[in-house]
């Protein structure tokens, strides 16, 4: 049985290991029924496309971005223009530009060319900030954050300003949320195992080494860092289809915790551990709110209890990073390894077929 | 004449309020190359003891003292606690934790006080003005400016002059070899962190008398503020934040002037452009160091 490298078992495995989790979560929350549990599924799903869209270029690349929360914006912002009806568009953006005012588009023309706007504004900004490294890379991110909502919330024009956006029509159920969230893992799977993953997490582990052996490292940056804004600006334009009314406060600093704990928890190296990431920091996060609103209607403590969640979570975050900095998936996708060792039994026990060792060896 | 003596007074006393939030941020940099998110957060604790403080016996240098003395201790706990564990992963888990603890103390600040803001005592006498031949001079500026000033002078005191300042400058240029003297990098770093806290406490303290109010989400602005003041004057050097926090406060002022109302709203997005244009263009910055090594670990 000869299999191209690309379809290997330890690269398939994980795969359909991912998939079919998120499947089964799917289907148990299709069955449960109630419309609390399929937000939280739908949300879930939207993170997913948004924090693998981030492990695109932050765990392949190693470079810390807090930019791609902005870009989720611009593509929630971005996917309003394009799909507000021209009557709503009067009445949620007033001051909207004429050549605006009577665009609209169907829904996934919509959240495609939003994702294409925030595309294309990381191409123009990546251009120089990939040119940067390490702490000046963060920094020059967190800048771009500030930016994107600064400007998100004071052109009115286009935004409705720090008020909230309304009139989005709800196109997005948990369905949609979760085929998409599917394709989207088997993207970022298929982009980590492409030539140009493979270059981006050789310049990760060591970049002098990447650049000796010829790979164009700020190049292959800068394309990961544009198909991960793509990918982030889809997640917005859902996330935006599925909320229906937002302010600019949305795409800020307490989404970016959010996010980053999903990423670094599950593990930001591996498509899985990422996956997971979003799954488990979801459950906890879910299940800690009620806790909060149960305990804020009854308990009587001296104090608010909205926020708790956030707390425990920071604690959360600051214990995976000292205690286990990979995240939970460190290294090896889920079920890679035990791909990989019945390989190996079955090579010794069959040696003639080699050609998978050479596959074996990353 | 008056205009430009008011635009030089108000320059420099927010100047010197910038110049000493960047100095906080900059002496847990130059010794870590850590980032730290959270420092804004140490600014909002000291406002917040100011506010749990205030209407005590205690008169406003006790509070002013108590503030400082909180956002140092405060500093000390979060590098014990939560630095000192992932000290020696890379750049990026450091980065995120200071991004933890910041959410974490914002969020207790959330639950335990209340997520609206809250008002500070502040003398009425602190937002007078004294009338000097012709010229307004708003009593605050003058106290931001000397308090900020005999601040800034005992830190280069400290800095220059002290066995400790000698360590800690040593340490900033070469940490490694700082070691491998003898020099324990625990005592090393805390005291750093100790000294941002209280930098943070003393401009934190100034800072939100001039706002009147304390709210969990307070440290955001100085913090967005000293990161670009550091980044302007080259991330490197202690007089460097210090010209970048003058260089800021002169910008801010200026722009307030010169830019027109409804460009005023785009202030901070000109002024992060100007960042990312000066780490690009010239990543030492506007003052150059005169050594860099790699982060320790």
């Amino acid at each position: 049985m000869k299999l191209p490298s690309g379809l290997a078992p330890r690269k398939v495995i994980p795969v359909l290991i991912t998939l079919g989790i998120f499947l089964i979560v799917a289907i148990a929350a299709s069955l449960f029924g109630s419309s609390l549990v399929d937000r939280i599924t739908t949300v879930m799903f939207v993170n997913v496309i948004m924090v693998l869209g981030l492990q695109i270029f932050m765990g392949n690349s190693g470079l810390l971005s807090f930019a791609h929360v902005g870009f989720m914006g611009i593509g929630a912002y971005a996917s309003a223009l394009f799909s507000l009806p021209p009557d709503q568009k009067l009445m949620s953006l007033p001051d909207l530009y004429t050549p605006f005012q009577d665009l609209q588009l169907g829904f996934l023309p919509a959240v495609f060319a939003a994702a294409a706007v925030a595309a294309i504004f990381a191409a123009i900004v990546g251009f120089p900030l990939m040119r940067l490294a390490d702490t000046a890379a963060a920094i020059a991110s967190f800048a771009l954050l500030v930016i994107v909502h600064v400007v998100l919330s004071q052109w009115t024009a286009m935004t409705n300003g720090p008020r909230t956006l309304f009139g989005l029509l709800k196109y997005t159920d948990m369905w949609t949320a979760a085929i998409w969230a599917f394709i989207i893992i088997v993207v970022a799977f298929v982009f980590k195992e492409s030539s140009l993953g493979m270059k981006l997490r050789a310049s990760r582990d060591n970049v002098h080494a990447a650049n000796a052996v010829g790979i164009d490292v700020i190049k292959t940056r800068w394309i990961a860092f544009v198909i991960s804004a793509f990918i982030c600006g889809m997640a917005g334009a859902m996330w935006a289809h599925f909320i229906t009314s937002f302010q600019p406060g949305a795409f800020y600093m307490s989404m970016t915790f959010i996010v980053l704990t999903m990423l670094i928890v599950g593990g930001p190296q591996t498509v899985s551990g990422t996956a997971l990431g979003v799954l488990i920091i979801t459950v906890v996060s879910e299940s800690l709110r009620q806790m909060e609103n149960t305990l804020g209607m009854n308990a009587n403590f001296p104090f608010d209890t909205v926020g708790m969640t956030e707390i425990l979570l920071a604690i959360v975050l600051i214990l995976v990073l000292a205690f286990r900095p990979g995240g939970l998936v460190e290294k090896t996708e889920l079920g890679a390894g035990w791909a990989k060792r019945r390989g190996r039994l079955r090579r010794q026990t069959q040696p003639e077929t080699t050609d998978e060792s050479l596959a074996g060896t990353e | 004449m008056n205009d430009i003596l008011q635009f030089i007074i108000n320059a420099l006393s927010l100047g010197s309020l910038y110049a000493l939030f960047a100095l906080g941020l900059i002496m847990v940099f130059g010794i870590l190359r850590l980032v730290n998110f959270a420092y804004g957060e140490l600014i909002m604790v000291a406002g917040y003891t100011w506010y749990i403080l205030q209407g005590t016996f205690i008169p406003l240098v006790g509070l002013l003292i108590s503030a400082v003395v909180a956002a140092g201790l405060a500093s000390v706990l979060t590098e014990r606690v939560a630095f000192r564990p992932v000290r020696s992963n890379s750049m990026n888990a450091m980065l995120i934790t200071s991004f933890a603890v910041s959410t974490l103390l914002q969020n207790m600040a959330l639950v335990f006080v209340s997520p609206r803001p809250r008002a500070v005592d502040v003398p009425t006498w602190f937002h007078t003005s004294l009338n000097v031949g012709g010229l307004r001079i708003g009593v605050s500026n003058l106290i931001i400016i000397a308090i900020s000033g005999l601040t800034l002078l005992a830190l280069m005191l400290l800095m220059q002059r002290t066995r400790l300042g000698l360590t800690l400058r040593a340490a900033s240029d070469d940490f490694r070899m700082l070691q491998l003297l003898g020099v324990r990098a625990n005592q090393v770093i805390a005291t750093a962190f100790l000294i941002s806290g209280l930098l943070a406490g003393v401009a934190g303290f100034l800072w939100i008398g001039r706002i009147g109010s304390v709210s969990p989400t307070v440290g955001m602005a100085p913090l967005l503020v000293a990161l670009i003041a550091i980044v302007v004057g080259g991330m490197s050097s202690l007089s460097g934040a210090i010209a970048g926090g003058f260089f800021m406060g002169a910008l801010t002022i200026a722009l307030q002037l010169i830019l027109p109302q409804d460009l005023l709203a785009f202030r901070d997005a000109v002024i992060f452009a100007v960042v990312i244009l000066v780490l690009v263009v010239r990543p030492q910055g506007l003052i150059k160091g005169r050594f860099a090594t790699e982060r320790i670990g």
